[in-house]
């Protein structure tokens, strides 16, 4: 029997770290021991120097398919979340038709399938169309294997509809997650509100058309009972609105983006939409809040809100280029590089703790013991590299860190047992 | 003398030292304009593109005559007859037009940045004549000028007091006054409802105030901005009324200002709204030599871009 042998790394899950060699069989840990013999038919994965963890589970991703294929396919998407470590990605609906009705998410779900690098799981929409008006039909998408549902690129407006929404959801034991913006705050807004788009001249997103909902929606988790996820917070005030809500039991989960833990809004000094994202990019006050909510856990998950846009599409004035930044590749090294947390606290935040909102704990994010799945993130935590967009798998160059040094690189993915990245190259 | 820039893009792009040399140069061209044959060979042969996404008839007005009397080629580029309104993307406009051999661009657009953007698609030198809410740094310019020879200020407006009296927060005309003003040495004053200043200017050189009655008589220099009917739609003011008989200059008010201070606009006015008293009838109105003083700013400004710099005095 042919097997991979993932060997001389050290073994980090929940249950700690450990020196340790794998060997997978048939989607599977078969052995897990200080030293496994090789034969000829082994595939050996050296892991001498790294970190070998559950996969990585990204809670947001837009894989733009269908309808923008000329930004992003699953296919080119799923191979930049192998080569970013990720066995698992939340597909967003913001897809054109939008994946509001079991045909569209099995057609999601079908093209990862085909791509085979990584579990694409589709979310649905919390209203048909993303437009806010009437529920999905969660029941159905439910049924068809749907976990989260959002209309991630709006927040839900009306409160009746959201109460509504958080009720009828609760016995399905989905997840709402919210994009949390007010509209009528941000209102043709660019970037945040502050000093910066004061002297640039540029309409503002202000920290609270965010912590409003934010503060709405956990009043309504209080209210219903039913939980709830918040996606991509972006203020202090939120954080802290969350950690409050958390403490007094509230079923609340959240995550962060790294845009917003390691970029500020002076990076939009120059008017380049490459920094234009939604939320945006806020203070050096914003992101110290973002750190201590990973730390303390008030803050679940790191997730990327991956949004490939095509050239041309960001070569226009700002306030016409659409919002959104590549993030599968680069997250990892930018939570290693600009968090100063525990490696351990890191590989939760992006795999066994976004596994469980994603509601796939059963598949990703496992203790690394045998009989359990194989998805595996092999990674050197000190490995030192330069992002060239030019290099990235995604079908998009919209990196805002181009030229950046980073630490931190994954060297191998096992996905289902099989491994997609070898040595920093994707297999398929 | 003072280095040469490529682009003028924003009054925060320039040194005071640099203000003051661009308009010293406008000293010469008011001079060659004042001639009986206005017009000197100082662009032969260099061509600007006036390319205006947005509506200006004396902005461009101003830019194609100043270009003329220093005898450059000229060629207007408006939306409704470019191929823009063809889905045609600003790059591929740029890039296209750049191909015929383009020394400079002065452009005008709806979005603030947008010319800083274009620097990126073409070797040609950029004027911006206004984008979105950010810079009109020729109408700072030629504002600088007219406070200096109106109130004979060649050396700098140390202890001057301007007024900023409007809608600071859309208003590319006051984003690039303040700084000019401010780099001159003037202390500056914005007036506006709290509502119609940006959101955040605690690191501006200006002071704030809310009502305008109290500081005039203490101005040197009353600077109007034009106050837009759609703002009422954004619940940012009750109505034009209201922010007539707050913030507009009455005869009344008008008197109150000391003989020696001007009244400024940038134009185009909305008598009635900001301006109630005919300016005609102010002593003090500098507006028409705003719109003069423009002509010799761009000159000077096209010059500085795009001359020979240093042989001016040969050239002209």
């Amino acid at each position: 029997m042919s097997r991979l042998i993932i060997t001389g790394g050290t073994l980090l899950d929940h249950t700690g770290e450990r020196p340790g060699s794998i060997a997978v069989a048939d989607g599977h840990i078969v052995d897990v021991a200080t030293t496994i013999d090789t034969t000829e038919h082994d595939t050996v994965l050296d892991a001498t120097g790294c970190i070998v963890s559950p996969g990585f589970v990204d809670l947001h991703v837009h894989l733009r398919e269908p309808g923008k294929e000329e930004a992003e396919t699953i296919e080119t998407g799923s191979r930049a979340a192998a080569l970013g470590g990720f066995t698992a990605v939340v597909a967003m609906p913001n897809t054109d038709p939008a994946q509001d009705s079991v045909a569209v998410v099995e057609f999601v779900r079908a093209q990862g399938v085909r791509a085979g690098l990584c579990d694409v799981l589709p979310a649905g929409c919390i209203t048909i169309g993303r437009a806010g008006e009437r529920l999905a039909p969660y029941g159905e998408l439910s049924a068809a294997g749907v976990h989260l549902f959002t209309d991630d690129g709006n927040g839900v407006q009306d409160p009746q509809l959201m109460r509504r929404a958080l009720e009828y959801a609760g016995p399905l034991g989905i997840v709402l997650a919210q994009h949390c913006e007010v509209a009528s705050l941000t209102k043709g807004a660019v970037m945040h509100e502050g000093s910066c788009c004061s002297r640039l001249g540029l309409p503002g997103w202000p920290a609270i058309a965010e912590e409003l909902m934010v503060f709405r929606d956990i009043e309504l988790v209080r209210l219903t009972g039913v939980r709830m996820h918040f996606l991509h917070l972006s203020t202090a005030r939120s954080v802290q609105l969350v950690r409050e809500a958390k403490a007094q039991g509230l079923p609340i989960t959240a995550e962060a983006a790294p845009h917003h833990f390691t970029l500020t809004d002076e990076a939009l000094a120059g008017y380049d939409p490459l920094f234009k994202v939604n939320p945006p990019l806020r203070t050096p006050a914003d992101i110290a809040a973002l750190k201590e909510g990973l730390a303390d856990g008030t803050i679940d998950a790191i997730a990327t809100d991956h949004a490939p846009h095509a050239p041309h599409t960001k070569e226009v004035p700002l306030d016409e280029a659409p919002p959104g930044m590549l993030g599968l590749e680069t997250a990892l090294a930018l939570a290693i590089t600009e968090l100063d947390m525990p490696l351990a606290h890191i590989v939760g935040a992006l795999s066994w703790r976004p596994a469980a909102i994603a509601g796939v704990a059963h598949r990703h994010g496992r203790p690394l013991v045998v009989g359990e799945p194989a998805n595996i993130t092999v990674f050197d935590p000190a490995a030192q590299w330069t992002v060239v967009p030019a290099n990235l798998a995604s079908k998009s160059r919209n990196t805002p860190y181009a030229g950046r040094h980073l630490t931190g690189k994954v060297r191998h993915t096992v996905f289902d047992g099989a491994a997609v990245v070898i040595d920093g190259v994707a297999q398929r | 003398m003072s280095t040469h820039a490529k682009h003028l893009l924003a009054i925060d792009d320039l040194t005071p030292e640099q203000i003051h040399h661009l308009l010293e140069l406008t000293d010469h061209m008011v001079e060659v304009s004042g001639r009986s044959i206005p017009k000197v060979p100082a662009l032969r042969g260099k061509n600007v593109v006036s390319l205006f996404f947005e509506d200006s008839t004396r902005t461009r007005t101003s830019f194609d005559t100043a270009a003329k009397r220093l005898s450059a080629d000229t060629m207007n580029f408006t939306v409704s007859s470019s191929s823009v309104s063809k889905g045609e993307s600003l790059r591929d406009t740029i890039e296209t037009i750049s191909a015929m051999g383009v020394d400079a661009f002065v452009i005008r657009h709806k979005s603030s940045g947008a010319p800083q953007m274009v620097t990126r698609w073409t070797n040609a030198s950029i004027i911006n004549a206004g984008d979105g809410w950010h810079q009109h740094p020729t109408q700072a310019l030629l504002d600088c000028y007219t406070i200096r020879t109106g109130l004979n200020r060649r050396d700098g407006f140390d202890g001057l007091h301007i007024a900023i009296v409007g809608d600071i927060k859309h208003s590319r005309v006051a984003r690039s006054d303040i700084q000019a003003f401010a780099a001159l040495g003037a202390r500056v004053t914005l007036v506006a409802p709290p509502t119609l200043l940006p959101p955040s200017i605690a690191d501006w050189p200006v002071e704030v105030s809310h009502s305008l009655d109290p500081l005039l008589p203490h101005l040197d220099v009353l600077y109007l901005l034009r106050v837009q009917r759609e703002r009422m739609a954004d619940a940012l003011l009750p109505s034009l009324d209201e922010y007539s008989a707050m913030y507009g200059l009455t005869a009344a008010r008008a008197a109150k200002l000391p003989p020696h201070a001007l009244v400024m606009h940038p134009g185009p006015m909305n008598r009635g709204v900001e301006m109630v008293v005919d300016p005609g009838e102010l002593p003090g109105s500098a507006i028409l030599h705003q719109v003069t003083n423009g002509v010799a700013v761009r000159m000077a400004v096209l010059f500085w871009l795009l001359g020979s710099g240093s042989d001016l005095k040969g050239d002209v």
